[in-house]
């Protein structure tokens, strides 16, 4: 363990990845839509060996009464045992309830979902929008595979027909409105270097990370610090152009 | 910065200006239990954090060979909203719990305590924006005076942006007018940055500027933090000093 620390360390400090990566260069992305036929919206998206699906369903609900004519936004992340041999089964973790809720807050603060359009009857009824990751293979970088597949995954949901009672989810009428396409590019902190898409090895050493979510304009509409140690305002500074020029390779995949 | 006209043109629904954080209280020691204790408040939310150990670890196989485990809880009491809380941990809170417990770490000498724990425990007792901010002002007194080695201590603010000025510390309802909420922690001696959060839709020069603005806002802090360690432990250094004659 200490040994693959100091070859990780030792690497990054030349400009090198276990995987003769570059330090800036993601692993190969694939991103497939439509896997699952009875979800509105779906996606799988694979970097390297790492993989998530995303389902997103719809149902009616009522709205929250501080916003009461918008739709709502709802992202869970199951971090099935299916996927790794450190996953448990039971209730979601920290590292689960966090990948969710940075998943969850680069969708809502790009208002890439047009919420207003979902509202069926103010105060009373609007459709509920479910987005729910799961973790198929944890090769490391669980935050960027699951915030790409659940921008996909909307990107391709259809909207099931309601007639004022039951949602009849054989029928559609139209598509979910979505207007951009918000992308969250971690960056971790290796020694004194930064890399993106860190694999679960470099994820194990890493001293912190970043993740930056941005929007098709280039704008940052969520930021998460981790990891035990601190990052420099030169480090944030690297790791914000770093995430802009990924996101948008990243968004033409999309 | 916003220009000292800006500033002027634009006072606050408190009356603060753009840069100004609300009125501090920090005390040391406030708690009889454990080891280290600290009450932090910023206006009208208050935070109370609590520090044990480092103490033994169980069950064992948590133990980490080469340092101490930081633990922490954040959480909010049922009356410190108008809303009541419902008491357990919630999504919200276990997310600050695990950015807190990383906005501590790096100014903890964890390394100096293998296989123990330190656990810091962090209540709201009233909130009114910005606490998990105060948490960590709390917590970071907390374990200072617990007597735990640590590199600097942490100081946390918020900025947001409202009508395009960069607006510190967010109070009341500019929670829901700003366009951002970006909860800034550091550490003051090398201005390294260990907690760093936004939510908004801002551009990547916002994003260095009011990181800026943090910092010279957490400095504040920093010395109330200072002084009440000193108001604390002062007189009993002092009182032993005398009595070794």
């Amino acid at each position: 363990m200490i040994l693959q620390d100091n070859f990780i360390h030792n690497l990054a400090a030349k400009g090198l990845r276990m995987d003769k990566r570059k330090l800036d260069e993601f692993r190969p992305i694939v991103v497939e839509t439509g896997v699952i036929a009875k979800a509105e919206g779906s996606a799988r998206v694979k970097i390297g060996n790492t993989e998530v699906i995303v389902g997103v369903k719809l149902d009616v609900g009522t709205p929250f009464p501080d916003k009461p004519s918008e739709g709502v936004l709802i992202t869970n992340a199951e971090f099935s045992p299916i996927a790794s041999p450190l996953f448990e089964k039971g209730p979601p973790r920290e590292e689960a309830i966090e990948l969710a809720r940075v998943v969850d807050r680069g969708i809502r603060e790009s208002k890439a979902i047009e919420t207003a359009k979902l509202c069926i009857a103010e105060k009373e009824k609007v459709w509920m929008v479910f987005v729910d990751i799961h973790i198929l293979n944890h090769f490391g970088n669980l935050i960027d595979a699951s915030a790409m597949a659940a921008i996909a995954a909307l990107l391709t949901a259809k909207m099931p027909e309601y007639d004022g009672e039951k949602v009849n989810y054989e029928k559609h009428s139209g598509k979910l409105p979505v207007k951009c396409k918000p992308v969250a590019v971690t960056m971790a902190k290796i020694g004194e270097r930064i890399v993106v898409d860190a694999s679960l090895e470099e994820e194990q050493v890493m001293a912190a990370r970043l993740t930056a979510t941005t929007k098709d304009d280039g704008n940052v509409c969520a930021l998460q610090k981790g990891g035990t140690s601190s990052l420099t305002l030169e480090d944030i500074e690297s790791m914000l152009a770093l995430s802009k020029e990924k996101g948008k390779e990243i968004r033409k995949l999309l | 910065m916003p220009t000292k006209e800006g500033s002027m043109m634009m006072t606050r629904a408190d009356g603060r200006k753009n840069e100004d954080i609300r009125p501090i209280t920090v005390r040391a020691g406030v708690l009889h239990r454990a080891n280290g204790s600290a009450l932090f408040s910023l206006g009208r939310t208050t935070a109370i954090a609590a520090v044990y150990g480092p103490r033994p670890l169980h069950p064992k196989h948590l133990q980490i060979p080469n340092k101490a485990l930081l633990q922490t809880v954040y959480s909010m009491t049922p009356f410190s909203t108008t809303e009541r809380v419902r008491p357990g941990p919630s999504r919200r809170s276990q997310e600050i719990t695990k950015v807190v417990r990383e906005a501590l770490e790096p100014a903890v000498y964890v390394e100096e305590f293998p296989k123990a724990t330190i656990d810091v425990y962090m209540d709201i007792l009233q909130a009114d924006a910005g606490t998990r901010t105060a948490a960590i002002n709390a917590a970071s007194v907390a374990l200072a005076d617990a007597g735990i080695p640590m590199r600097d201590l942490v100081c946390a603010v918020a900025v947001g942006k409202i009508d395009g000025q960069y607006t510190v510390d967010l109070a009341g309802k500019e929670e829901e007018l700003t366009e951002c909420d970006l909860p800034v922690a550091i550490m003051p001696r090398t201005g390294k940055v260990t907690l760093l959060q936004m939510d908004g839709d801002i551009t990547t020069e916002d994003v260095v500027k009011i990181i800026k603005l943090a910092r010279q806002a957490c400095g504040k802090i920093y010395e109330m933090q200072k002084q009440a360690l000193r108001d604390r432990w002062l007189p009993e250094a002092k009182a032993m000093e005398e009595a070794k004659g």
